[in-house]
């Protein structure tokens, strides 16, 4: 099946030329910001600046080496280097450094690396090694456990870190499942989770109660579409209904609402479902399923957002959702964000001459705020011009992930896409105040060795097996 | 390739770009649309300049300027404005070396504060004139004027007060402030801060991104003047003031004078004092630390801060006290067998002669004389019991403004101590103590703590036959009609005037009669009257304690004068009080009394 190919000339150069702007410019960035770190001091490790050129340098190296190994070597490390990386997870939480609360570091002499951030290039290799697989279909269930347990070990390894973020950045991975065929009820049903989330800090366990009851009566509606089977459930929950308002009446049933309406909703619930088993009615076992289900996923919400979530990570959400007010915590953060953003105007400010980027205002501005310096500096032309520019580098890896032979490199092209994407969308609408602050670093420009050598790998990659597209149906 | 899953594909395409849109539209109301971010970061394309105003002057109740202001200038490096200048230069004239001025400029860099950030503060007139004029040479280093403090005679340090510059606390309470400005820190500079420090004034520059001007902001519309303080004129009389500063120089203590029709008063020392030129410009952190380690404690106000027990000075209010609740009267005879001896406690008297009436035991400060009365007091039948009667004792005391601040317009103003029932309940036990238990109250010793301020206001209310008014620094501030109401209020005492008349008497007689043991205080023409005290001191020789007023018949100064280690009253406070009396009522001081000032540098003072 061999042909001989010229590697250069099959390689995707559009892409290439995209990734050494987004670093020049992120470096440019990371300049402005810590222009004053230090006087006379180009050569000194002490600075942001200097330490990134190396890492950029480092990458590019990391890039040519990846462009020397055969392609249908990645495939073939995928499984070993995914082992290999939940193995490092592990190691981590042991003897890893705390930093910022995370125990996310391992310490090598002077480098410090990140694990969590190579642990998502594993992941995306081995997702795309494992549904590339024979007969291996993203709509049977067993393949979407199994998918699902290949991205959840990773998830729980850095979740006990903890590191909030690195670990959201893994469930974009269902959008390559999605593109493989992921059945769009389990979308539905992961939509339906996500929102149930979000109401359950909103409403009380009653509202939420109530609309769970009316969704039900709704599905059940669609599924059965008989006028007498409808009528006859609503009529059993409304006499339910009845009885308890005669009990509450006459004091025997002194419960808050809440139980009360739960109490009245499981009577009718188990008098539906002998009566749904005994005439057969169709889809009657699925909803009551639904629903029970449901109403025990609002309990482990509770269980969950209580143990898995730090406090400032609570406070975040709460804050973003309009639940309590934080005028000088996190919130400080976005506002300084938006203010620089704001006061780079049409044009920006020039290059170096962002006072709030320089006067350093906004924290962390090299690392996850670094969108704050290219609003300020090259105001909104320059950031029109930037997400432009990432969006063409998403687009291009479309292109390239949908010309590819192999369902693998397929595969992989998308768990690239997913993982950039989702990084972009986070990173910048966080620092756009349309997100809660998330710690996640806007990939390619962000301050970092870890990051940019991770994202250097994913992307290369993806490039190298393009390149050989043509030569082998791996 | 079969695949019937491709046309997802476009979806995650139409994601890709809905998330760009979403992103373009608030950029768009960010950047362009909403102004309210760039006005936000407006102070950086707006430069305000801060004009500061010249601080109030402060006069004496003459019309003579003690305090005024001189300008300074403060360098101040604006680090993104800088551009390569010759260090070398600027070295010099600064008289810094090279590493000072580049670690400023790191450090200003690194972490500025604002645009421009203080290097050097108050450079002397003579490096501001030179650096002025090549000031075109060092782009990014700009002057901010301010004033300072200047002192005319260079007195009354601890009255005055000193300007420091505020911290983050400061600025907290009072928005007026900002990082850098100075305001008062104690004395009458603190009390009337906000008469004497005026208003900033703004204005609003408009600088291109080279931080260069580019002309006013709105044509001036938002700039504001500065506003000078206000003026203010003490009550402090600056000669005596100087005069008494003089005569205590060689000791520790204090020394107050009040005119006591008014309240005001016309010199206040604690000594030891420093110059309070020490405490301005760039030298005032260095000096004081100085100060601040001198074990002697020069920057502590013994005037109005210094507890000492009142000693013998008190018997005269325990005299009022008694005579007003009728249990001693001016021809009560007590005899003295050379102290006070009763159930186990003893106090010792001098010899003098004996028996004695009141104004002669007040003459011959009778220890056992006023310890007898005391008891009489407290053991006195009319009263349910002794609690009752030390209240009623207790309540004389508090009106002439013991056992409390007297309200004087100078910070820190402690309170002296005169205890209540539940003091002593606690200490010996509830109903466990007696009029012999606390019989050291007879004669200031015991527990009883007042400040040399209190004493002085003492001397002022018998003095004023019953009343006093609320000693005060302050006569009169500049644009202000009337002064506090607070000061030209009568507090009227538990005692009525009838009864002062054999206090004074007596202390006519300590000064003047035959029996005299004070005859150092004694004046030519005037008739000054006085009470000699002795402080207990557990850590040394006991302090000297002297109040006065002169002249007896309608008297114009009253003073209290503490001289620690003095041994007794006689020795050195009184000689210094008739000597400060003596030059505020005749302007100079009679040939025959002249001795008195070398006897003062001179006699032996022994701290053990």
């Amino acid at each position: 099946m061999r042909r001989s190919i010229n590697i250069l000339a099959n390689t995707d150069w559009f892409t290439v030329i995209i990734y050494l702007i987004l670093v020049t410019f992120g470096w440019m960035n990371i300049y402005s910001v810590n222009q004053f770190q230090a006087v006379d001091k180009w050569l000194s490790t002490d600075t942001r600046y200097t330490m990134q050129l190396i890492w950029i340098i480092v990458s590019l190296g990391i890039a040519i080496v990846i462009f020397l190994i055969d392609s249908r070597f990645y495939s073939f490390i995928s499984y070993p280097s995914y082992a290999l990386s939940l193995l490092v997870l592990l190691v981590v939480i042991v003897v890893g450094k705390e930093i910022h609360g995370a125990k996310s570091w391992i310490i090598i002499g002077p480098v410090r690396l990140q694990p969590s951030e190579f642990a998502k290039v594993a992941t995306v290799m081995a997702i795309a090694k494992y549904l590339s697989g024979y007969n291996i279909k993203p709509s049977s269930l067993k393949n979407i456990v199994v998918t699902a347990i290949i991205i959840l070990a990773p998830v729980v390894l850095i979740s006990l870190q903890p590191d909030f973020g690195s670990t959201l950045v893994f469930g974009s991975l269902i959008l390559v499942l999605y593109r493989e065929g992921l059945p769009p009820w389990v979308l539905i049903f992961l939509f339906f989770m996500a929102s149930l989330f979000l109401a359950w800090f909103v409403f009380t366990p009653l509202t939420i109660l109530i609309i769970l009851t009316i969704i039900a009566f709704i599905g059940f509606g669609f599924i059965n579409k008989l006028p007498k089977n409808i009528l006859g459930s609503i009529g059993i929950f409304v006499g339910f209904l009845g009885i308890g308002f005669l009990g509450r009446k006459l004091d025997l049933l002194t419960m808050d609402s809440y139980y009360f309406f739960l109490t009245v909703l499981m009577a009718s619930v188990v008098t539906f479902f002998i009566v749904a088993v005994s005439k057969k009615i169709k889809g009657a076992v699925i909803i009551i399923l639904f629903l029970i289900s449901f109403i025990g996923y609002i309990y482990s919400i509770n269980f969950l957002f209580n143990t898995l979530l730090q406090p400032h990570q609570k406070d975040r959400v709460l804050v973003m959702l309009g639940l309590l007010s934080d005028p000088y915590g996190y919130e400080y953060n976005v506002n300084q964000s938006k203010i620089a953003i704001g006061s780079g105007g049409f044009t920006g400010r020039g290059f170096l001459k962002g006072p709030i980027t320089n006067l350093k205002y906004v924290p962390e501005q090299s690392t996850d705020f670094i969108f704050c310096t290219i609003g300020e500096e090259w105001g909104f032309l320059g950031s029109i011009a930037f997400i432009l520019l990432f969006i063409g580098l998403l687009i291009r890896i479309t292109i390239i992930a949908e010309r590819q032979r192999s369902r693998f490199s397929r595969i992989y092209g998308y768990g690239v896409l997913a993982v950039l994407f989702f990084h972009f969308a986070i990173n910048v609408g966080m620092t756009l105040a349309l997100f809660p602050v998330i710690g996640i670093p806007l990939p390619f420009l962000s301050y970092g060795g870890s990051s940019l050598m991770s994202f250097t790998i994913l992307l290369f990659i993806l490039l190298r097996l393009d390149s050989t597209r043509k030569a082998y149906l791996v | 390739m079969m695949d019937q899953f491709s046309n997802r594909k476009y979806v995650i395409v139409i994601l890709i770009w809905l998330i760009g849109f979403i992103f373009s539209i608030r950029l768009l109301y960010l950047q362009v649309i909403d102004t309210t971010y760039r006005l936000s970061a407006e102070s950086n394309s707006r430069r305000v300049e801060i004009v500061y105003p010249a601080r109030g002057l402060i006069y004496d109740r003459n019309g003579k300027l003690i305090v005024h202001n001189q300008p300074s200038y403060d360098l101040k490096i604006a680090p993104f404005e800088l551009e390569p200048f010759d260090s070398i230069e600027l070295c010099n004239i600064l008289n810094i070396d090279i590493q000072t001025l580049r670690n400023a400029i790191k450090r200003v860099k690194e972490n500025p504060k604002e645009r421009r950030n203080p290097f050097i503060k108050q450079l002397s007139p003579e490096t501001f004139g030179q650096l002025k004029e090549k000031q075109y040479k060092f782009p990014g280093f700009y002057f901010s004027e301010r004033t300072l403090r200047k002192y005319k005679n260079e007195i009354a340090a601890h009255l005055l007060g000193y300007i420091g510059e505020v911290d983050s606390s400061d600025i907290k309470k009072d928005k007026y402030y900002e990082l850098g400005d100075y305001y008062g820190v104690s004395g009458v500079e603190k009390t009337y801060e906000k008469y004497l420090r005026g208003e900033k004034g703004r204005r609003y520059k408009f600088i291109d991104v080279k931080g260069h001007e580019q002309g006013s902001y709105k044509e001036g519309r938002y700039d504001t003047d500065a506003k000078s303080g206000q003026n203010i004129t003490l009550t402090i009389d600056s000669e005596l003031q100087e005069y008494a500063e003089f005569l205590m120089k060689r000791f520790e203590g204090s020394l107050v004078a009040i005119e006591p029709l008014t309240g005001e008063i016309l010199a206040l020392v604690s000594a030891p004092y420093y110059n309070p030129s020490l405490l301005v410009g760039r030298i005032r952190d260095k000096n004081y630390d100085m100060l601040k380690k001198d074990s002697l404690e020069p920057l502590f106000n013994n005037a109005i801060m210094a507890l000492y027990p009142p000693g013998s000075t008190f018997k005269t209010m325990n005299a009022l006290a008694s005579m007003q609740e009728e249990i001693l009267f001016p021809n009560t005879i007590i005899g003295c067998n050379v102290g006070y001896y009763a159930r186990g406690i003893s106090m010792a008297c001098h010899i003098h002669s004996t028996p004695l009436n009141l104004e002669r035991a007040i003459t011959n400060s009778c220890n056992a004389y006023f310890a007898t009365v005391y008891k009489r007091f407290i053991d006195n039948p009319k009263y349910e019991n002794w609690e009752t009667a030390y209240n009623h004792w207790r309540n004389h005391v508090l009106s002439f403004g013991f056992g409390n601040t007297l309200g004087v317009d100078l910070p820190s103003e402690k309170y002296g101590f005169i205890p209540r029932t539940t003091y002593y309940d606690r200490f010996y036990g509830k109903h466990n103590w007696s009029a012999h238990t606390i019989i050291s109250n007879a004669i200031g010793q015991g527990e009883i703590l007042t400040t040399p301020l209190q004493i002085a206001n003492l001397a002022a209310t018998i003095a004023n036959r019953g009343y006093y008014i609320t000693p005060h620094v302050v006569k009169e501030i500049e644009g202000i009609d009337t002064l506090n109401r607070r000061f030209l209020q009568k507090h009227i005492t538990t005692i009525d005037t009838s009864h002062f008349k054999t206090v004074i008497n007596g202390m006519d007689g300590a000064i003047n009669s035959s029996e005299s043991t004070t005859t150092l205080a004694r004046l030519n023409n005037i008739v000054l009257c006085g009470k000699t005290g002795t402080a207990e001191n557990p850590h040394g020789e006991d302090h000297s304690v002297f109040m006065a007023f002169a002249p007896k018949e309608d008297p114009k100064i009253a003073v209290s004068v503490y001289v620690e280690y003095g041994k007794w009253g006689a020795r050195f406070a009184a000689p210094i009080a008739s000597l400060v009396a003596e030059m505020y009522l005749n302007d100079s001081i009679a040939p025959n009394r002249r001795w008195l000032v070398h006897y003062l540098q001179t006699r032996e003072l022994n701290k053990n």
